[in-house]
């Protein structure tokens, strides 16, 4: 018997992230890295007023610069590039890269300048005069819905993108409307709740802003184009079809994206810009986003409200819920724009069984910045309008609000469960994460203690919220570019592993899951195997990282491809051990026939024996690489429980969180450090909403928060340390039994937060608050509160 | 974020930095910290054709203290001082005010000099300076001259300086009984109201006090009424909160922005005002 180190198994482990150190100390290359002889800089000459006729514009002064190269207005780039697609079936106004008669937004391009250099490129943007006539500007949705005082679409009238939309209860697939159920529910009620609630606009705000460069090489005809995005293959489809080049021709590249957050599914205007003027002028050409430009153009999130009316009997059963919903979502629609509010009525019934939901949807264009995904993407709408409500309810009923919830949870041995707005639940058990959130906070113990605050005059208040959200994202039913996932497993000639992930990693860890995993599916060292992602020329196939689907789908994919490669594998090692496959064990990196240790190859014999098998076993071709697809059967949905205590000093309106647990469900970890670290972030953007992130325009349409003195993101001093914990219930949908975690924290904490603070003040007989919790507007709460 | 062409000078002197400045002919900045002025290049707001560095100037950094006069060097980092055992001990005034700028990085930066030269109406030195009352040492062409605190500040971003005149040092007289409580801007942490007090203390009572407000209004300023009514009164909490009660009735030109109205700083310059006093009285000591 060979002494091989016994490996151990790592899925399950907390092994520390391969990524970090490279990133850690600056050693990652990001698109503004990228760097290629002859290389020209894009500048943009934004709009700096809400809405506007474009009366005329004169870029002579910026072409006479030294180092310019070229300069385009909007009427010439609509020369180069059609009008931008979106990725969702609904109805859209023209939206083009860059203006050329009619400016929605503050931000939005203009003209186009191609230079020597940044700092040319932005002396001749600065050069450019545009002549405006300017238009009314419409930054309130629910103004905006009477079509004054500004249409900003001619062919969309009340300024209404979608809707009203219906979905729920009595609402068929054709659209007819049945309100017998709803109505029924709401006359059987022994009690209503009802209330305007916001859920205010956010900046996703990652570190590494956009930032792309082209390079058109005339005498090849292809196109290669490095972009910070989460889906470098969806990019390549849209670059292509919109430059009138063939996909084999485009070749799109990731390299390292310092974060996204949804923002970065986008195909921007600016991409396409990149890739028409490099092609146009046959040069390569970069952009970089500057922070001011990433407040002003990068996709912001949110911005929905909401009319809840939740219906129920005196002991707490739910009957029905009504949502209406208006979703802002600034001038144009961008890829998944008009689909992103949708998800809010799909996950209205969040972890109850509701028996009669309506929600209906209208989605509106005002002057700001277009919306779409940010993580989470309308199921923290969702939670946080049901969560909100049921916390209302809670009170009104003088009821615990754990109790409340647990009521009206969907039960066990009800999944698959089918919501009345359509989403079918895989999996859960809501009380075990109740429970185990319970008690790791110390419920009544810390009711207690809340009480004693209070009496001692100290504004200190107690929220709980359950969520559920959607995961593993999703069949292709249900995304325009296909929901599957690839991957490609590859063991070398020396036995070491590479594989490819179309799932497009931009923070997430998974070089180091996907590694974890097959160092165990193939008994193998960890350190012997290399993940690759974010390349269209290295990686075949692939959708990209949104949806927290990178480990359920992408993982997924990979644990498929991995076993058609450990397959062949065996059947080489079957015929050099003169075995039989079914008798292999794949560890410590040997493959031996079970319970004859001592007849074993070392997995690099057996890979060089498939690279040149001298007698090549029958059927088999050389080598050792296979690929898959998965396609999942559904979304996964993972759920959680956080609890929230908080203070509010009395005399300045300050909240301050004084604890935060979070129990969640994403199904099996491969990874807890990474889910920790992913619930982590989750968290600090769930609370940040509530307490310190808002994106504010002024009546004029001009964003007064348009740099990080005015936008807060949220430090680490903002918080107490965070209390984690989790329960285990996996999915049947895909074969790791894994949900998803990317956007869990985002989405349970935001409400418990708000109830916390509501709380608080319920002795001034507040019953609700709109985020975020600004010291000031608590304050005069108080203040009105002791008058 | 992409400033204009400037050249970049490194200053070896005062007098090298003032006759730049004045070669310059008003078309040149002086670099400190950068934390003030490179946000502004950035965002095109400044953009001076050549920037004089007095980072490397010997001498322009350092605390020290003789016969009861504390002095600090132009170009003493905000970390510096708020980590200085001579202020924490003597002056916590100023080493609280320091501790409580911005965040880590933009006190590894930050210098005495370029907070009170810049003078935005939220920064928090001022009220640090009204409060130990400190004089300010500026050298120009004509030599040096010295001004009061409560002279040099003169509106927004206006201060009795002239375009070729440094900043060299700030001079005062410690004070023990003394503290800055601060109402932060949550993006990014300026001060929404800021107040520095500065006692002086003995057999139980207030001898005098001095208050220096900032944030609130367009320019810091002194709280005379509140120093008024302090005067004399027993060094107690209770003296204290009597006095801190209508600090902010008199005070004019509140700013108002998305992160506190003018009533709402208005309100809150009395709940400062308690807590710096509070604090400083316990600093007190008999
Ligand atoms: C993110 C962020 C947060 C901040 N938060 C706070 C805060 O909470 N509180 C606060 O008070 N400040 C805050 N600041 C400002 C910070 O304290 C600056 O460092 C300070 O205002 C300027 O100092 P500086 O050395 O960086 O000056 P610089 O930026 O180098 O210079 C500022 C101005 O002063 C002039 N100048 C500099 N030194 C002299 C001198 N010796 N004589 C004459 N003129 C001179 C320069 O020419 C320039 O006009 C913040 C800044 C940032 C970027």
């Amino acid at each position: 018997m060979t002494s091989s180190p016994v490996l151990p198994k790592l899925v399950g482990q907390r092994v520390k992230r391969r990524e970090d150190p490279r990133l850690i100390q600056g050693r990652g290359t990001y698109v503004d890295d990228v760097k290629i002889a002859g290389l020209q800089h894009l500048a943009f000459k934004r709009s700096d007023i809400a809405h506007g006729r474009i009366l005329a514009i004169d870029t002579s002064a910026a072409e006479a610069l030294d180092g310019v190269e070229a300069v385009f207005t909007g009427a010439q780039i609509a020369e180069l590039l059609g009008p931008m697609p979106i990725g969702t079936p609904f109805p859209s106004p023209e939206h083009r890269a860059v203006a050329a008669d009619i400016v929605r937004y503050v931000g939005e391009p203009v003209a186009v300048v191609v230079a020597r250099d940044r700092y040319v490129a932005r002396d001749a943007a600065d050069a450019i005069a545009v002549d405006y006539e300017p238009l009314p500007a419409v930054v309130d949705p629910e103004e905006a819905m009477s079509g004054r005082p500004a249409l900003l679409h001619a062919d969309f009238p009340n300024n209404h993108a979608v809707g009203p939309l219906p979905a729920g209860t009595g609402v068929g697939g054709d659209g007819t409307v049945d309100d017998t159920a709803i109505d029924q529910a709401f006359a059987d009620a022994e009690v209503v709740v009802s209330q305007r609630m916001v859920n205010h606009r956010l900046a996703p705000t990652s570190i590494e802003p956009r930032g792309v460069v082209a390079h058109y090489e005339p005498g090849k005809d292809t196109l290669t184009i490095w972009s910070s995005t989460q889906n470098p293959h969806i990019l390549r489809t849209f670059i292509a079809s919109l430059t009138g080049l063939g996909q084999d021709q485009v070749r799109a590249i990731a390299p390292e994206v310092g974060g996204g957050f949804g923002s970065k599914i986008n195909i921007y205007g600016e991409e396409y810009v990149a890739a028409a003027v490099s092609k146009r002028l046959g040069l390569p050409v970069k952009w970089v986003e500057d922070r001011s430009e990433a407040f002003l153009t990068t996709i912001h999130g949110r911005d929905i409200l909401a009319y809840v009316d939740l219906a129920a009997r005196r002991d707490g059963t739910v009957l029905g819920l009504k949502l209406r919903l208006v979703a802002d979502i600034g001038a144009y629609n961008m890829l998944l724009t008009a689909a992103i509010p949708t998800l809010t009525m799909t996950m209205a019934s969040a972890t109850y069984a509701i028996p009669a939901i309506r929600a209906t949807l209208t989605e509106v264009f005002t002057n700001k910045t277009p919306t779409d995904a940010y993580r989470g993407a309308g199921r923290p709408e969702a939670i946080y309008f049901v969560e909100r409500g049921m916390d209302m309810l809670a009170r009104e009923l003088g009821m615990d609000p754990a109790e409340l919830r647990r009521r009206n949870f969907i039960r066990p041995d009800q999944f698959p469960y089918t919501t009345q707005t359509g989403a079918v639940y895989d999996s859960g058990d809501y009380d075990k994460v109740l429970d185990r959130a319970l008690e790791k906070a110390g419920w009544e113990q810390l009711k207690a203690e809340r009480d004693a605050a209070q009496a001692e005059g100290r504004l200190v208040g107690l929220g709980l919220s359950m969520y559920v959200e959607i995961c593993g994202v999703g069949p292709s039913s249900g995304l325009p570019t296909g929901g599957w996932e690839h991957a490609q497993v590859t063991v070398e000639r020396d036995g070491r592993i590479s594989a490819t992930t179309g799932a497009s990693p931009h923070g997430q860890g998974n070089e180091t899951t996907f590694a974890q995993m097959l160092a165990d599916q193939f008994g193998v060292p960890f350190d012997h195997v290399t993940i690759r992602h974010g390349d269209t020329a290295v990686v075949k196939q692939g959708i990209g990282t949104f949806g927290s689907r990178s480990q359920a789908v992408g993982g997924a994919a990979l644990h498929l491809a991995g076993g058609k490669v450990k397959a062949k594998m065996a059947k080489f090692a079957a015929a050099l051990l003169e075995a039989h496959e079914a008798d292999l064990v794949f560890e410590n990196g040997r493959i031996a026939v079970a319970g004859a240790p001592a007849a074993a190859k070392s997995f690099a014999e057996v890979a060089a024996y498939a690279h040149r098998p001298i007698k090549l076993p029958a059927g088999l071709e050389p080598g050792l690489s296979d690929e898959a697809f998965f396609e999942p059967s559904n979304n996964t949905y993972p759920f959680g429980c956080h609890i929230a205590l908080l203070e509010i000093d009395r005399d300045t309106g300050e909240p301050r969180l004084l604890r935060m647990v979070a129990v969640d469900d994403a199904g099996h970890l491969i990874n807890p450090l990474i889910v920790e670290g992913q619930i982590h972030g989750g968290l600090a953007q769930g609370i940040g909403q509530a307490l310190v992130e808002e994106v504010v325009y002024g009546a004029d349409g001009q964003p007064l928060t348009g740099s990080f003195m005015d936008y807060a993101i949220p430090r680490a001093s903002d918080f107490p340390r965070f209390e984690l914990d989790n329960t285990v219930t996996p999915t049947p949908v895909n074969p790791l039994g894994a949900k998803g975690v990317g956007e869990a924290g985002t989405i349970g904490s935001t409400p418990c937060v708000v109830s916390a603070a509501v709380d608080a003040l319920r002795g001034l007989g507040v019953k609700h608050i709109d985020m975020m919790l600004r010291p000031e507007r608590l304050w005069r709460i108080i203040q009105g509160g002791q008058a | 974020m992409i400033p204009t062409a400037f050249d970049y000078a490194r200053a070896t002197s005062l007098d090298d930095a003032i006759a730049r400045l004045q070669a310059a002919g008003g078309a040149g900045k002086l670099l400190a910290g950068g934390h003030s002025l490179v946000p502004l290049m950035k965002l095109r707001l400044s953009e001076p054709a050549v920037l004089i560095d007095i980072g490397h100037i010997p001498d322009l950094a350092g605390i020290r203290e003789s016969d009861g006069v504390v002095e600090i060097g132009a170009n003493t980092r905000h970390h510096d001082v708020a980590t200085s055992a001579l202020l924490r001990e003597r002056c916590p005034v100023v080493a609280d005010t320091a501790a409580v700028i911005g965040d880590p990085q933009v006190r590894n930066r930050g210098t005495l000099g370029g907070s009170l030269a810049h003078a935005d109406p939220a920064a928090d030195y001022p009220a640090a300076m009204l409060a130990v009352d400190a004089d300010l040492h500026l050298k120009g062409p004509g030599g040096w001259r010295v001004v009061k605190a409560r002279d040099f500040f003169q509106g927004v971003f206006t201060v009795d300086l002239a375009a070729d005149e440094i900043l060299a040092k700030v001079t005062f007289a410690a004070s023990r009984a003394s503290a800055y409580a601060k109402l932060h801007q949550r993006a990014s942490r300026f001060a929404i109201v800021g107040v520095a007090a500065a006692l002086e203390t003995g057999g139980g009572i207030i001898r005098t006090a001095r208050v220096g407000l900032t944030g609130a209004a367009s320019s810091p300023s002194r709280l005379a009424g509140v120093e008024a009514a302090l005067a004399g009164q027993p060094a107690t909490a209770a003296a204290a909160a009597a006095a801190a009660r209508g600090a902010g009735d008199g005070v004019s030109e509140l700013n108002a922005d998305i992160h506190g109205s003018a009533e709402y700083r208005r309100a809150m310059i009395p709940v400062f005002t308690r807590r710096a006093l509070e604090a400083a009285l316990a600093r007190a000591g008999g």
